[in-house]
Order: C-alpha cells, then structure tokens, then sequence
C-alpha cells in the first residue's frame, strides 16, 4: 500500500511548553489508525495539526505527495465530539452545505437541476448513515448519535481523502457507541476511506483500527515537566484487520434502522 | 413544597403579574384623590379625568399654528428617529460586528477604535453633534447610533468570535471560504443574536431619543414632556410616559415573538 499521508520529524511548541518532538509517520492509504494515549499529552494536537488547524513549529507534512499547506481544506474530512453540525441548518441544509459552498462560490445557494442533484446526493449519503428520515429537522432536535451520524454523512459527502475523527464517540451511550462502530466500519470499508482516529478508549482503538498509535512522552523531567514532547512510542500494526472481516453490523440495540 | 418548585399556571401567572400593577395604580388614585380633597386645583397628581381632559385636547384638537394633532404628530416624529436610529445601528452592528467576529486582522484593527467610542459617554458628545449636524433630526438620530451602536457592534463581534472553534473549522474542512463562512455560518447564527440585542439596546435608544428632544426639538414626546413641564402639566407629562413604556413594550414583543418566528432553531428544541 502506497503512503497517503506522510509525518517528517514534526515538532509542535507552545513557548516553552513542548506537545509534539519528532513525530514521523507514514500513514498508508485506506488504513483505520487509532490513536490513543493518556489526557494531554498531544493525540488532539497530533489531530488539529495533520488536520491543518495548527501549523507545526517544525516538521513537514505530505499528502499524496504535496507538502500541506497551514489551513483546512476539503481533502481532509473532520468529526469532533461536539459541535460538528451546525445548529441553525437543517438535516439536509447540513449535507447541502459542503456542495453549495464547492459549486456557487458567492452566493453558496443552488437552485434548479444543480440543487436537484445535490439533494439526491445527500440523501442517498443520509439513507447510508441511516438518517434518511430526518431530512428536514434541526440537530437540536436530534439525540448525540444521530448528530455524529449526521456530521460524519456531512464530511462524507465531500469525498476527503483522509476523515479524522476526535473522540467522535466519547460522550455517547454504550449501545448507541456499538451501533456507531458498525456504521464507521461499514462506510470505511464501503467508501474505500483513510480514517485517523483520536481516542481515549482502547478497546474501540483495538476494535476499529488497523494500527494502534500510542502518543506519550519518551523521556519526563520531573522538576520541568513541559521540557519533552509526546511522539509516537508504540505503533502497532493489525495486520489481521486489513483486510476486514463483515462483522460490521452487530448492534445491540434492536432498532434495525439503526437511526438512533 | 418549596417555592423554588412552585410554577405558577399561566392564568396564575397572569394574575399575579398584574396584582402590583394594580396595587401602584389604587396607591395612586388613592393619593391623588387625597390631595384633591385638600385642594381640586392640584397639579402634582392629576386624577384619571383630569388626564382625559388635557390628552383629548393634544388628540383631537389640532394645534392652531400647524394644524396637526399634537400627539400623533409627537408620536410619529419620535417612533422615526427612533426608527431611523435603530435601523442604522443594527445594520452597521450586523455588519462591522460580522466582520470583526470572522476576521481576525479586521478585529485586531478595529476593536480598539470601537472599544474607545464605546466607553464614552454619548451625551458628552451631543454638543459636538449639534455643532456638527445643526438641531435638526441628524443630531438626533447620531446620538442615538453613538449611543448603541458600539454596544451592539461588540455584542455581535463576540457573539460570534465566541462560536465553537470545531464549527468553523468543519466548514473550512467542506471547502469554505473566508466569504462563505460569514454569510453560511455567522450571519445566521448573528442573527437571533441581532434581534436580542436590538430588544437590549431599546431602553438606552429611548433615553438618547428623549434627552436630544429635550434640549433641542420642536416636535417629539420628549419635547412635549419638557415643554409641559414649565407648567407642572403632570396630566400631560404621565399618560406621555405611559404611552412611551406601552410603545417600548410593543416593541419589545415584537422582537420576541419575530425571532422565535424566523430563527425557530434559536429556541430550544420545541420548535
């Protein structure tokens, strides 16, 4: 497999403060890497950098090749646990929103056939993450898995090369976090999709990905605890799981639409 | 049960609302008859019938210099400025504020300079207003935009600049642009914002309004309340300011019942 997303000796530093030293990565194309590690010591710094939200003090990054540039971008899809979908739009104002923005650049509207075919496509996106019923209510109005459906179908639809996903699962209900890991597993596999994975949950880490990053500190200084970044010091390939087995879809809920 | 639990129903809650009211009310009639009693001529607490009479001369005798009613000419005069005033602020608010809440390098030039005018007292400027614009309607209506414009540019900016992080980001991540994401993401979210700050900014609009018609103005309620003043016109100068506090409650429904009309997703989830 060819390297889609390429870490070279990346450094993130706040002052004096040091999250990140020497960070290399290679992250191969269609790979599932979870990334967990104890509270602070970088994985979300890890994230917003490669999601370019965050510049790195020093370091490249390459994607397919291209140097990244410092800013967010539609190849790159995001899922935070919260705040991902935005409140004042609609289901479908949602899904509407990457493609207005792609194909009307001043106004962000689209009328006659151009809005017929986006709203097919995001429908068709909604019926994949089993929201294609709730077309036309607003996430205040949805429960927190139907909201993180929802903004996974929203990156979805843009086709990212990479989707990155910060504790997308973290505040949910055990069941519905089941239900969840059977979605994201069926569209990784269906969609052909490179997923990054920040968690603090190790099981879900094991469970979902193909490789296991464990960001911490290599060395601590006791009397200057910020004197040494985290960098990756265990990465572990399952190789196992690269070529998934079709166990996606166990859910314990009985909800077999599974719009939950 | 303890009263932190106690919700009143809504025919209670009416009811106990307007007890006071009626309380200040009898409180006045009572005192008002009493000083009546000592001398029917009293003007410092006109009774009911006495307010009667004094408001249907300004209601429906028209004024013999300009042929006009008196109160309805006051009325319309002051609801325009008001009006205009209002108008303007929100319109510079939703824009100046859209603009230093999304753009950082607009924030850190202009913030400070409307940080400065908004700390200084509008009424301190009113001269320079008169010296500026004449004693005609603009002074009047600047002082109102001075008066709460500022507020509400910097209520809007940091409505907006307080939006989760995570939700901009995402729309950068759907191939927004600088443009898209003021008019996709932050103006609709300013809005009902917009509107709260309007129904805040509406008792300061009204002291502007009437401290520029009180000192110079031919026309306008707060006119009318300082010229009947130099006569003790207490039975003028009461249903006037009954009439400007029914007018800001209106007003102040509207606004409510208009947000939760247009931006239903701004109300909670009960839509």
């Amino acid at each position: 497999m060819s390297n889609l997303l390429s870490l070279q000796n990346i450094w993130v530093e706040y002052g004096d403060k040091v999250v990140l030293e020497r960070v290399n990565l290679d992250i191969a194309t269609g790979s599932f890497v979870s990334i967990v590690g104890p509270s602070g010591a970088g994985k979300s710094t890890l994230l917003r950098v490669i999601l370019g939200q965050e510049a790195p003090t020093r370091g490249q990054i390459w994607l397919d090749g291209a140097p990244l540039p410092p800013e967010c971008g539609p190849d790159r899809g995001v899922v935070f646990q919260r705040y991902s979908v935005f409140p004042h739009l609609t289901v479908l104002g949602n899904m509407l929103f990457g493609l207005e923005c792609a194909q009307s650049p001043f106004l962000s509207r689209l009328l006659g056939a151009h809005r017929r075919t986006a709203i097919a496509e995001a429908e068709a996106m909604l019926d994949a993450v089993g929201l294609g019923d709730s077309r036309d209510i607003y996430p205040a109005q949805m429960s927190g898995g139907m909201q993180q459906r929802l903004a996974i179908a929203q990156a979805l639809i843009k086709r990212p090369r990479i989707l990155l996903l910060d504790e997308p699962f973290g505040a949910l209900d055990p069941g519905i976090r089941a239900d969840m890991h059977g979605l994201i597993t069926r569209l990784w596999r269906d969609y052909a999709l490179t997923i990054i994975m920040v968690t603090h949950d190790i099981k879900e880490a094991f469970s979902l990905g193909t490789r296991v990053l464990t960001i911490d500190k290599r060395r601590r200084d006791p009397h200057a605890p910020h004197r040494y970044g985290a960098t990756a010091v265990y990465d572990l390939e399952l190789s196992r799981k690269i070529q998934p087995v079709a166990d996606g879809d166990k859910s314990i809920t009985v909800d077999v639409s599974g719009n939950n | 049960m303890r009263w932190v639990n106690r919700r009143p129903r809504r025919g209670t809650s009416i009811l106990l609302g307007a007890i006071p009211i009626a309380l200040l009310i009898l409180l006045y009639l009572i005192m008002a008859a009493s000083r009546h009693q000592a001398n029917p001529n009293d003007k410092i607490l006109p009774l009911p019938g006495g307010m009667a009479d004094a408001m249907s001369a300004l209601l429906f005798q028209p004024d013999q210099l300009t042929g006009q009613f008196i109160f309805l000419a006051d009325t319309m005069a002051s609801l325009g400025r008001l009006g205009i005033g209002l108008g303007i602020s929100t319109a510079s608010a939703l824009l100046v504020g859209l603009l230093l809440g999304v753009l950082p390098p607009v924030r850190a030039t202009f913030s400070p300079l409307v940080t400065g005018i908004a700390v200084i007292p509008p009424i301190a400027l009113l001269p320079i207003l008169f010296i500026a614009f004449g004693l005609g309607e603009t002074a009047k209506v600047a002082l109102i935009v001075i008066g709460i414009a500022p507020f509400m540019i910097r209520d809007i900016a940091a409505h907006i600049a307080a939006l989760p992080r995570e939700q901009i980001v995402k729309a950068l991540t759907l191939g927004a642009s600088s443009w898209q994401v003021m008019l996709r993401v932050a103006l609709p979210q300013a809005m009902p914002r917009l509107i709260q700050s309007v129904r805040l900014s509406l008792g300061p609009a009204w002291v502007f309004l009437i401290s520029a018609e009180a000192i110079a103005s031919d026309i306008g309620l707060g006119y009318r309340i300082f010229l009947v003043r130099r006569y003790l016109s207490m039975d003028v100068i009461l249903p006037y300011v009954a009439w400007i506090a029914l007018l800001a409650i209106i007003m102040d429904l509207a606004l409510v019942r208009c947000s939760r009309r247009i931006f239903p997703w701004a109300h909670g989830a009960q839509h």
